[in-house]
């Protein structure tokens, strides 16, 4: 087995690690930092499979997600570990994902085997269309620009979108309440 | 978070902010002939103004940015990726690349791709860092379930 | 060849896991970060599905002159380029959930799902 296959496997294996820690610990705070941890995997996985633009963005991403956790989590009491554990409930939803996991494990062997995607095989489809004839069209040296801006910029506007539209849901359920404490005073109190 | 954190903070902050902005804007720029592009370099752009956001408190970053400019950026960035779409429509398909490509490996190269990176530049940047704007602003109310 | 699906399989196993803490779990944040594990999980797999080995990332510099050999050795882009928006796109979808939230906590005082049913808001 080459080192870079070990590589990834150890980096997936600490990302696996790291979900379990967030799953299970008691303390929300810790539980936010092994999410920022997985996160940080993620970026170096982009990394080492040929994604500098990912790498970047994720990184970056990373570090706002925390931040915004953080910034929820401080502060606010959390009493869930109080609560009573339901064995049964539990145990029912890890019997069906343990099911899930062999299924999808049947389905992942039925895939290209990694390494060898289906842009490297008898009928290469429209990757390889676009990393031929990318340049020449676009003038884009960078093929995934090209790829999200010129080819498929439809799609783009779609998801600019989608981020607007969270954008805004966030400002409007966070804003009504300032709007309504400003103008009838001491609403909250009664 | 009113104001702000210690010295050591706001002096470091002030030297690295301009950096960190120059840096986005550079990503943004030079996203079809480097990694980068429009994503990553708005993101980079609001977390910049995060970092001062953090370090000075909301009363000195609301003067700088006020809210509202931040909604008219993110408008402005969403009805400028919009208005590059329909241009290409006049010209003869949506989101055609009507400018000439250019030479390749050069600033200005590859049409329409440079302007729609600099819109979804300014639109991610402004909506995710309005986002948080949002939250630090919102304060949890006075009243705590009595129980 | 059962090495070739093992990544795809530990991506698998992330999934399921993210997918556990947002069934199983009663806390409102711990549900968030199990929507979190989950896209980042996907994420990973696109992309691992888009690897070739041994292969560039689909970055063209000046040297490289030969458009066919570069074709033959780069990784897919349209994968990279669809996770490149989803990723920014999970962080406004995190945005609205915190804000979500940050209502019920305010509402409600606390965090856990079970309480704030019990309290029938």
């Amino acid at each position: 087995m080459d080192p870079f296959m070990l590589l990834l496997l150890a980096l997936l294996a600490f990302m696996i690690i790291g979900s379990l820690i967030a799953a299970e610990t008691e303390d929300l705070l810790s539980s936010v930092v092994c999410v920022g941890a997985i996160g940080a995997g993620l970026a170096i996985i982009d990394l080492f499979l040929g994604a500098p633009d990912l790498a970047i963005t994720q990184v970056v991403v990373e570090i706002l997600c925390v931040a915004i956790l953080i910034r929820v989590v401080l502060n606010r009491k959390d009493e869930t570990h109080r609560t009573h554990k339901d064995t049964f409930a539990v145990g029912s939803v890890l019997l069906f994902l343990g099911v899930l996991l062999v299924l999808g494990g049947w389905a992942m062997t039925t895939l290209h085997p990694f390494g060898e995607p289906l842009l490297a095989g008898d009928q290469p489809g429209v990757a390889q269309q676009y990393l031929t004839n990318g340049l020449q069209d676009t003038g884009a040296a960078n093929y995934v620009m090209a790829v999200l801006l010129d080819y498929r910029a439809y799609d783009t506007l779609g998801e600019a979108t989608v981020i607007f539209v969270s954008i805004i849901g966030a400002y409007v359920i966070l804003r009504q309440r300032g709007k309504l404490r400003h103008d009838t005073g001491n609403e909250s109190d009664s | 978070m009113t104001q702000g954190m210690s010295l050591i903070v706001k002096t470091i902050t002030r030297l690295v902010t301009s950096f960190i902005t120059l840096f986005g804007i550079y990503i943004v720029l030079y996203g079809h002939v480097s990694p980068g592009g429009g994503f990553a370099g708005g993101v980079i752009l609001s977390a910049g103004m995060i970092l001062l956001l953090l370090a000075f408190g909301r009363e000195q970053t609301m003067k700088i940015i006020s809210h509202s400019a931040l909604v008219i950026w993110d408008s402005a960035g969403a009805l400028a990726f919009l208005t590059v779409a329909v241009v290409g429509y006049l010209a003869g398909d949506f989101f055609i690349n009507f400018l000439s490509t250019g030479e390749p490996y050069r600033l200005a190269s590859a049409g329409t791709i440079p302007l729609s990176n600099m819109a979804i530049g300014a639109k991610v940047g402004a909506g995710l860092f309005g986002v948080f704007l949002a939250l630090a602003i919102f304060r949890p109310g006075r009243h705590q379930e009595e129980e | 060849m059962t090495l070739g699906a093992l990544p795809y399989i530990l991506a698998l196993v992330l999934m399921l896991i993210g997918l556990y803490v947002v069934v199983a779990k009663k806390n409102i944040i711990k549900i968030i970060l199990g929507v979190c594990i989950l896209e980042y999980a996907v994420n990973l797999f696109l992309l691992l599905l888009g690897y070739r080995h041994g292969g560039a990332a689909p970055i063209r510099t000046a040297e490289q002159a030969d458009t066919s050999a570069f074709a033959a050795g780069a990784v897919d882009p349209i994968p990279q380029a669809l996770i490149l928006t989803s990723i920014v796109i999970g962080l406004g979808c995190l945005a609205l959930m915190v804000s979500l939230a940050v209502r019920l906590h305010e509402k409600f005082g606390t965090f856990d799902m079970t309480r704030i049913r019990e309290l029938k808001g």
